[in-house]
């Protein structure tokens, strides 16, 4: 059982930067996220996209920011529970709350926040009718854990950078990586394209285009798929078939949680800390609404902000908090490191 | 303009053209689409949540580009009309278009 102070649902900007907020509180937080990764939509859909409104940051590539996010909050060494789904939410008799994924990972915390962005990011699948049968079987929607398709035989299908980054990767990893695609075009950043294009010329990676995977083969676990191609239909040995169609999010089992739901986005206190309908448990973010809600990340910043004063003050009711700034008085990290302003120097100059 | 919402009723919408704004945050601004299954990816190409099925005028929208075609191509409920709205800025030209909106997801 893993246990925290919040539990912080969803691993995407606002999620990981209240890992800061909450480290300044002295508070340890734990994050789920149905994404092998952290960094939610930015990894996951627009990496490479430059972002103008981040305070302070004339321009910030997406995937850049969500590094800097994640060396923000190392010295307050939070968990992570990757590519599993939080299913339920129970608040128990003690109070706190306890959330178990669709594996079975059970997350007990004193307080929940929910920064689940525009919801849980499932993946497309392809209209293929046995494909259900092969799930975890052959069929993979997501690559966590590459090592895994070493030696391997892989059927990759998609036409977008997920598809492209990962026929480059596994290259050098799988014994055979096979690209399919509906169409004759990529779309995609323009260094992945040339890349799988070397990669193809040079034999590491077989391009079959324009063509559809439209059935799968083996005994309880892949051993072929079938293709469709101009007319055509043969099929491919494979070990691994894993189909990148893009994600779509979905509010999921947040919905069955007994939250106040508006619109898609579930009902916080009007700017006040961002509880929910559930005392103890917030949502900050994208995901949240309330009158004047606007879904940027920096408003994300600062829900995260205020929900973390108000769990800290529910979790020591009595004590006074004293808002101390940082430049003043550091940053000390779970892991015993201290950030702080140099001293200034005092001397008389001769 | 004319939009078709996800439940078959049609409205007759009046949107700025000085604002640059484009279909999809029309459609989004006058409530027409429930909020979560519009602009998924808020207007990047990326989600085909905006997807509409241009009734009439489309001869006066600018041609898809390749970014438009290629979602598209990966997209369901795809039909001969389907253009995307996020792709479709509002200017005087399109003045008396009639889309329908598309199912999502």
């Amino acid at each position: 059982m893993i246990t925290s102070d919040i539990l912080i649902i969803g691993a995407g900007p606002t999620g990981l930067f209240a890992v800061f907020e909450a480290g300044l509180l002295k508070m340890k937080c734990h994050l789920i996220d149905a994404l092998p990764q952290p960094g939610g939509q930015l990894t996951e859909l627009y990496p490479k996209k430059p972002i103008f409104d981040i305070p302070g940051f004339p321009s910030i590539n997406a995937g850049d920011l969500v590094d800097n996010l994640m060396e923000q909050i190392k010295q307050f060494q939070p968990g992570f529970t990757l590519g599993e789904t939080a299913q339920t939410l129970t608040k128990l008799e003690d109070g706190t709350f306890e959330v178990v994924t669709n594996k079975g990972t059970v997350h007990r915390a004193k307080a929940v926040a929910i920064a689940g962005g525009l919801g849980t990011f499932e993946p497309r699948k392809p209209t293929i009718n046995n494909i259900g049968d092969y799930e975890e079987k052959g069929v993979e929607y997501f690559v966590k854990e590459p090592e895994h398709f070493r030696n391997k035989k892989v059927v990759i299908a998609g036409g977008g950078d997920s598809a492209l980054d990962w026929s480059i990767f596994l290259a050098n990893i799988a014994s055979e990586v096979t690209l399919i695609h509906r169409r004759n075009e990529f779309r995609g950043a323009l260094d992945s394209v040339e890349k799988v294009q070397a990669l193809k010329d040079q034999g590491k990676i077989r391009l079959v285009t324009p063509a559809e995977v439209t059935g799968i083969k083996g005994e309880g676990q892949v051993s072929a798929i079938t293709v469709e191609k101009e007319g055509e239909t043969f099929d491919i040995e494979t070990d691994y078939f894993i189909p990148l169609f893009g994600l779509t999010p979905k509010l999921g089992d947040l919905a069955n949680w007994g939250l106040e739901i508006e619109k898609n986005a579930i009902v916080v206190n009007n700017a006040l800390d961002y509880q929910t309908n559930i005392p103890g448990v917030y949502a900050i973010g994208d995901i949240n609404t309330y009158p004047g809600k606007l879904k940027l990340i920096l408003c994300g910043f600062h829900e995260a902000t205020l929900m973390c004063q108000s769990v800290y003050n529910m979790l020591n009711p009595g004590k006074k908090y004293v808002l101390k700034y940082t430049t003043v008085s550091g940053v000390d990290g779970f892991d015993g490191s201290r950030k702080e302003a140099e001293k200034a120097v005092v001397k008389k100059i001769d | 303009m004319k939009i078709t919402d996800r439940n078959g009723e049609t409205h007759e919408v009046v949107a700025p053209t000085d604002m640059s704004m484009n279909l999809m945050e029309v459609i989004r601004s006058y409530e027409l689409a429930e909020e979560g299954t519009i602009g998924v990816c808020g207007g990047m190409a990326m989600c085909a949540s905006c997807q509409v099925y241009v009734l009439e005028g489309s001869e006066k929208l600018v041609e898809m580009g390749d970014e438009e075609d290629a979602m598209l191509s990966e997209a369901f409920y795809v039909q001969d009309n389907s253009r995307l709205g996020c792709q479709i800025h509002i200017t005087e030209e399109i003045d008396g278009l009639e889309v329908a909106i598309a199912p999502y997801p």
